[in-house]
């Protein structure tokens, strides 16, 4: 990017909200993801709507990408920059501008903190369920590019649920508004839910219109102590088969447990092979017969010891801790690689077995805990990115995880996304006519491939991509 | 995690002014990447050095340690200014500087100079920045506690502990009153409360600042006077003190000579509300009419974790109401002497910790640390508010 281009930059945003600095420029090269980065060439603040279409109008005319950016907190490289880029971040788009207590909706602007929207609307006695682990410093328009999960997507399910309109620059510097407060909405194609889950590479999320729904009046946390992990495995698929849908069920493995507990204090059970973090909530008695059902199924299957959470302090101590537990894990080893693997809940024990293997066979650490109840797991493998001959043992064991998740029915990601990390595996379980039917929309949508290049899948002539497998990196 | 638990990058989203960013930056500069730039230094300076984010990470980076070694690395690079050198260097190691400079400002409030300077707006002509500092010009008390605290206070009855008592270089200067409460309700529950007349400053404003050749000179200096006197405990009342004597033993360990005393005499600091905490208190003699609320300050609650002890102190009292500070573990931007380096943004943090002061309806403020306490005070004054700031102590010894 030469300095005309810069300059012309510079105009649409304003010199206050431009650098290109060295420090900056090496501040915004990587997200959450370990691994992955990249200088951009510059990185800009936009305050409107306006300036962002400029900005994408001016990437297809000079030929540079466009790349968004929330609080980076991403876990698939979706806002590490790409080369000869232009980094755009929208954090300063934070204000909530209308939570509408009749229509039971919420319309933010995308930097608005995940966390601190659920905190204000809970005060009005409304509940925004989606809640990533990082959620007190992700975005909400992070979460809709992911399509993000969390603890409670068992129940309330994920990010594309609580979707009902979004307003978006695209690639040509046209602003789409899809959807609206309508319950209901049929005309024509699906284009919102099509905009969920898309990474960055079909546009530039101005503003984002939330479902959000009656908070629940009471729950009861309950953490259950175990001796061997297959055993918490068959509680969870017992609770499961009872036909009892807790708000979350959550499992951390021993390592991640003593990690947990070096930072919490909060007298996790060390010495346990599994715990499960279970919760129910709703309305009325029925919170606590689902409760006292659990407890019987927990018993049932030589679950040792089942604490339950006294009051609201506790409860919320209890889940900051599960949701430290991806950080808290670095505690053992400098670079800690989290993935998502998800498979059919029925074989989750298969799964959480299969991981095992891959750390015995690749000779690799890895610390697991997930989303139990959603079949969604988070094998990490503890490593040292100096170090890179572990690193491709860490790689080889994810490839052989993927591919098991994949032969059990599962998936390759459950919600962090493609990337950057996963797009070399993205054909094994999208298959060839998905993968192609992908780049089809992507190159109609955005010819010049101006937003967020080279993520999800790398546009490269047809005959490359039926002739080459994926690389073991 | 960290990023939302960060005052500045609270204020400015920007990724370089996080904790995440900055470490970013001080690798790159370890590892050559990077310089030590202009805009390398400004972080490293604008950065409050709260450890918010140590408290708020799950993988235990200790950010505060990094910090402090990268501000060593920009004063070599002579990116020290001139307020910082003179406050770090020439007035605060020197106990009788430090009192002088207090006189002159006691002069400057009294004669009616201030009333003539700030009228007339003069100083913000000629030199803003002194202009900014000026308006944070505190009250300054007719005696200094080094004054009236004698090298060893007897308890009325009978010995229980014998403490070594730290009166701090601010806490003594501008807050005498709460050194005299410290002594007197450590006497009432038994302690012979000894305090060195030549013991000196603690060091942490210039370890904090990049100055750790002071800061080790002041350091060792306190090791050896404390070090002729026997004792149980070393007390302190200043949070920033406390921290940094608990880490002398760090600073020391390479040290053949100084390592296994520094090591001791850091096992033995308290925090007056820990030492508090794990004491027999004597009965309370009156029940207090005014509603409290309590501030963390930083380097109590994200340097030396000390979070539950000051409330569990306080609910001692029968009858109090102590009423929850949202945010109360934020800084409240005085960190050290960032307010005079930093002034807008140390305004900002202000202001927003009195909202939520206000918020809880309390009458009085507790806190911990004399930093934190001259801050809120300047800051009852600006928003025009009866707020009464008190240090934890005092609150306590007007109880029992």
């Amino acid at each position: 990017m030469n300095s005309s281009v810069k300059e012309k930059i510079r105009n649409i945003v304003g010199v206050k909200n431009f650098s290109d600095s060295a420090e900056d420029k090496l501040t915004y090269s990587a997200d959450a993801t370990p691994l992955f980065n990249q200088l951009p060439e510059a990185i800009v603040f936009p305050q409107n709507e306006e300036q962002v279409s400029n900005l994408i109008k001016l990437a297809n005319h000079e030929q540079f990408a466009v790349v968004p950016r929330g609080s980076g907190t991403g876990l698939s490289g979706g806002a590490v920059p790409a080369e000869n880029s232009l980094l755009i971040v929208m954090t300063r788009w934070n204000k909530i501008l209308e939570i509408d207590p009749a229509n039971l909706t919420a319309l933010v602007e995308p930097g608005v903190i995940t966390g601190a929207l659920q905190n204000e609307v809970e005060k009005l006695g409304l509940f925004y369920p989606p809640d990533p682990g990082s959620l007190n410093v992700c975005t909400i328009g992070g979460n809709v590019a992911n399509n993000a999960g969390g603890l409670r997507g068992l129940k309330y399910g994920v990010t594309k649920n609580y979707v009902l309109g979004v307003e978006m620059i695209l690639p040509d510097g046209e602003l789409l508004k899809s959807g609206g407060k309508n319950m209901k909405d049929v005309a024509g194609y699906n284009l919102r839910d099509f905009i969920v889950g898309s990474e960055g590479t079909l546009g530039i999320i101005t503003k984002i219109l939330l479902k959000l729904i009656p908070k629940p009046t009471s729950s009861i946390t309950l953490l259950a102590y175990f001796d061997k992990l297959n055993d918490a495995a068959r509680a969870v698929a017992g609770i499961i088969s009872a036909h009892i849908t807790p708000s979350m069920m959550e499992f951390l493995d021993k390592t991640t447990i003593s990690c947990v507990e070096d930072y919490t204090h909060i007298g996790l059970p060390v010495g346990s092979e599994a715990v499960l973090l279970i919760e129910v909530d709703g309305r009325g008695s029925i919170v606590q017969e689902d409760a006292d059902t659990i407890q019987h199924l927990l018993k049932k299957n030589n679950c040792t010891f089942v604490k339950s959470a006294r009051n609201k302090t506790e409860s919320d101590l209890l889940k900051t801790a599960r949701r430290s537990a991806f950080s808290a894990l670095a505690r053992k080893r400098p670079t800690a690689i989290l993935e998502d693997a998800t498979v059919p809940r029925s074989e989750l024990p298969v799964m959480i077995e299969k991981v095992n293997e891959a750390a015995d066979k690749f000779d690799v650490v890895f610390g697991n805990f997930g989303h139990a109840g959603d079949g969604n797991i988070h094998p990490t493998c503890l490593t040292d990115e100096r170090d890179k001959n572990e690193i491709l043992k860490a790689h080889r064991a994810f490839e052989f995880i993927f591919n098991e998740a994949i032969k059990l029915g599962g998936t390759i990601t459950g919600e962090h996304g493609t990337g950057l990390a996963k797009k070399q595996f993205l054909e094994n379980v999208a298959g060839l006519p998905g993968l192609e039917m992908m780049k089809r929309i992507k190159t109609a949508i955005d010819p010049n491939n101006i937003l967020n290049p080279g993520k999800i899948f790398t546009l490269k002539p047809k005959c490359e991509v039926l002739t080459t497998s994926p690389p073991l990196i | 995690m960290c990023l939302t638990s960060c005052p500045t990058y609270e204020l400015t989203h920007l990724e370089t002014s996080s904790p995440r960013g900055r470490i970013k930056l001080i690798k790159s500069v370890a590892e050559g990447i990077l310089p030590v730039t202009d805009t390398f230094a400004y972080e490293m300076n604008f950065c409050l050095d709260c450890q918010a984010c140590e408290t708020a990470c799950p993988a235990g980076v200790r950010y505060g340690r990094m910090v402090e070694a990268a501000r060593v690395e920009i004063e070599k690079h002579g990116y020290g200014s001139f307020v910082k050198s003179f406050c770090l260097k020439t007035i605060i190691p020197h106990k009788n500087r430090l009192k002088a400079a207090a006189v002159l400002l006691r002069i400057y409030r009294k004669s009616g100079m201030q009333k003539f300077i700030r009228s007339t707006k003069i100083l913000s002509l000629f030199f803003p920045k002194l202009a900014e500092i000026e308006m944070f010009s505190p009250e300054i008390p007719d005696k200094f506690s080094d004054s009236f605290i004698s090298e060893i206070n007897n308890p009325p009855g009978e010995v229980k502990y014998r403490l070594a008592f730290s009166y701090g270089c601010l806490m003594n200067v501008m807050l005498p009153e709460v050194n005299k409460d410290t002594v007197e309700l450590l006497n009432k529950i038994g302690a012979v409360v000894v305090s060195p007349a030549r013991q000196s400053c603690c060091g942490s404003l210039n370890a904090h600042n990049g100055d750790m050749k002071t800061a080790r000179e002041l350091a060792s200096k306190n090791i050896r006077e404390f070090g002729r006197y026997e004792y149980d405990y070393l007390i302190s009342n200043s949070a920033g003190c406390g921290a940094f004597m608990k880490e002398y033993g760090e600073l020391f360990k390479d040290d053949e000579e100084l390592a296994q005393q520094a090591a001791e005499f850091s096992a033995r600091v308290k925090d007056i509300t820990e030492f508090l905490a794990e004491t027999d208190l004597p009965s309370f003699k009156n029940k207090p009419d005014e509603s409290v609320t309590y501030h963390d300050a930083c380097h109590l609650v994200h340097t030396q974790k000390i979070y539950s002890e000051p409330r569990d102190v306080l609910n001692n009292i029968p009858g109090i109401k102590l009423v929850p500070l949202t945010d109360s573990t934020k800084c409240c931007g005085s960190a050290g002497i960032y307010n005079l380096l930093h002034t807008g943004t140390s305004l900002e943090l202000l202001k927003e910790k009195m909202d939520n002061i206000k918020k809880t309806g309390a009458e009085i403020v507790l806190t911990g640390n004399p930093g934190c306490m001259l801050q809120i005070k300047y800051g009852a004054k600006t928003f025009n508010t009866n707020l009464r700031v008190e240090h934890t102590v005092s609150f306590f010894n007007r109880h029992i």
